[in-house]
């Protein structure tokens, strides 16, 4: 290898000698011979966009894990971390695979008002094909990029959207229907809310109640929020809840979690403004200040409250202040995203700990708690605080178009940002149930007893995540 | 022979090791343990959930040594890791029948 290296160096060198020598010697005879086509214009992509669009879809895989998987995997006992990390790095595999086959095609084919088509089945159409009539390659583009960065990165969100919901049923569901599970939800529950609120022609999209949803307010995060919930519910506690303690058992871990999920949204919201402007660039900020935001919320209510700030309340601050600007990170300013941190992070803690022991749900890791009443604190103030400074935009046709909020006047935005929340957390309830009734039937939801007991580690991957000898 | 274990604070330990040493002591084993005496737990919350904890880290040296020793040793410890406060920790002593070195097979005093 290094040899190599070293003699093709040695080219270089002597091309540079004498290279332009070379050349003019070249020019009429060594050519390689190149196969016949037709000169045909290959499509002009934005450099800057392409550029910015494949880093996010980078940071947004990065999300999962390391990101969740360290967030989550600090939160459970020790003898289950393998099994939470196992869940977002087999979902990585699982849902790109989906995604692929038919996903994308289910969420962004056709025109249909609620439902994708088969258009896309393999990435038909996404990917490079050869045009023998016109004898070149045809690239699809979407907008200023290729086709297939605009899948990849969407296909990042189906990957993280279902890793979220495990923080609900941790500890305790069965792998094999894990895995089916997350095919099915994704299948019937993300698909379809992603076609309506970002598909063409989608009814959340266009027309009469058009709601503002930037990076997936409603898709991501109300949908698996609301799932999480009907998970817990459905599922039931786990062995020992209320009975026994269940402290997080690696909060370093959960810190680091925290930090890269804090990092991978800027790719995750930025990047929704899918190309390299101004857009992108007031949702990156946006998306900062309302982390930071998030951090204070959360940390002040449990400083308040219990006497002392601790760093599990100021990472959940920060995620649930990333949730909570999710959908408004394209239509709110920087300053007007702190609120809506601050929001999220008082918000979330008080469904995660008020709530929560007032129902007695076993939302493992506060699935819900912050990413379903996050992502609709976000959405409903996204119809509050939209501002034409930041959404006016011009149309392909060159006409200008701008969301407003209540605050400027726009009631019907206000109320299309419920509808849009109440009909993705519907279909999620509806679906999430469906899917566990029928699953409960067939294989079953959760471990034995005795498996629960030993840890997912052991019963269900056969490996023990601390061996010290 | 003698087998003394002191539950003793954390940062008492190496105190308490030089001290040992000094008074003649060639060997201790040391482990992390948890438990609770008059200090009792606390209280740790995550997310709303209030948990006690009752076991709280100390460290336990266990040294063995002859019987005229013994006393000399015993001081020394409660001498060194010492506070006043509670959670100081405690020292217990018991006879012991026998110690081997294992390399020479030596028993007895000999093989401390």
């Amino acid at each position: 290898m290094k040899v190599r290296c070293r003699s093709s160096l040695v080219w270089g060198v002597i091309l540079l000698a004498v290279g332009p020598r070379l050349a003019v010697a070249q020019g009429s005879s060594d050519v390689a011979p190149m196969p016949e086509v037709n000169v045909v214009g290959l499509p002009e992509f934005e450099k800057g966009d392409v550029a910015w669009m494949l880093t996010s879809s980078a940071l947004v895989l990065m999300m999962t894990a390391p990101g969740l998987a360290l967030f989550y995997g600090g939160l459970v006992r020790k003898k289950n971390i393998l099994g939470v990390m196992m869940q977002c790095v087999f979902l990585m595999g699982l849902m790109s695979v989906v995604w692929a086959l038919w996903g994308y095609s289910l969420a962004f084919g056709g025109e249909s008002p609620y439902f994708g088509n088969l258009d896309h089945i393999c990435l038909h159409g996404v990917i490079p094909s050869w045009d023998a009539d016109n004898g070149g390659p045809v690239i699809p583009a979407s907008g200023t990029v290729p086709t297939s960065v605009f899948m990849v990165f969407q296909g990042m969100f189906f990957i993280i959207t279902p890793a979220l919901i495990a923080g609900a049923f941790a500890e305790r569901m069965k792998f094999s229907t894990m895995c089916v599970f997350m095919i099915l939800w994704g299948t019937f529950v993300y698909c379809p809310i992603a076609h309506w609120v970002w598909g063409e022609g989608g009814w959340l999209l266009d027309g009469r109640f058009a709601a503002l949803d930037f990076a997936g307010g409603t898709v991501v995060h109300i949908s698996s929020g609301v799932s999480a919930l009907v998970c817990a519910l459905l599922i039931g506690k786990r062995v020992g809840f209320g009975q026994e303690p269940m402290p997080p058992h690696n909060l370093t871990y959960t810190c680091i979690g925290a930090a890269l999920l804090w990092v991978g949204w800027f790719g995750f919201n930025a990047g929704s403004a899918l190309a390299a402007n101004a857009s992108a660039a007031n949702a990156f900020v946006a998306t900062h200040f309302a982390a930071a935001a998030g951090v204070l919320g959360w940390s002040v209510a449990e400083w308040i409250k219990i006497g002392k700030p601790g760093i599990l309340g100021a990472c959940s601050g920060a995620v649930a202040g990333l949730v909570c600007i999710t959908p408004a990170a394209g239509a709110v300013t920087p300053v007007q995203g702190m609120i809506l941190g601050l929001a999220g992070g008082l918000g979330c803690y008080f469904a995660c700990t008020t709530v929560k022991n007032k129902f007695g749900y076993d939302d493992s890791l506060d699935a819900f708690g912050v990413h379903g009443v996050g992502g609709t604190i976000g959405a409903v103030l996204t119809g509050v605080f939209a501002t034409k400074a930041v959404t006016y935009s011009i149309g392909e046709d060159g006409t200008a178009s701008a969301a407003r909020g209540l605050l400027e006047g726009d009631v019907q935005q206000f109320v299309n940002q419920l509808i849009g929340v109440a009909a993705s957390a519907g279909l999620a309830i509806v679906g999430t149930f469906i899917i566990l009734k029928v699953l409960d039937a067939t294989m079953g939801l959760r471990v034995t007893e005795d498996e629960e007991i030993q840890g997912l580690d052991l019963s269900q991957h056969g490996e023990e995540g601390y061996i010290f000898l | 022979m003698k087998k003394i274990e002191a539950v003793i604070r954390h940062f008492k330990l190496e105190e308490v090791k030089d001290a040992l040493t000094k008074v003649g002591v060639h060997g201790m084993t040391v482990t992390e343990v948890r438990g609770f005496g008059r200090q009792k737990g606390h209280k740790e919350q995550y997310r709303g959930a209030e948990y006690t904890v009752d076991f709280l880290p100390k460290v336990k040296i266990e040294v063995v040594v002859d019987n005229e020793a013994s006393r000399q040793v015993i001081d020394t410890i409660v001498a060194t890791a010492r506070t006043g406060q509670i959670g100081d920790g405690k020292v217990f002593v018991t006879p012991l029948d026998e110690a081997v070195r294992i390399r020479t097979g030596e028993t007895g005093s000999e093989s401390l």
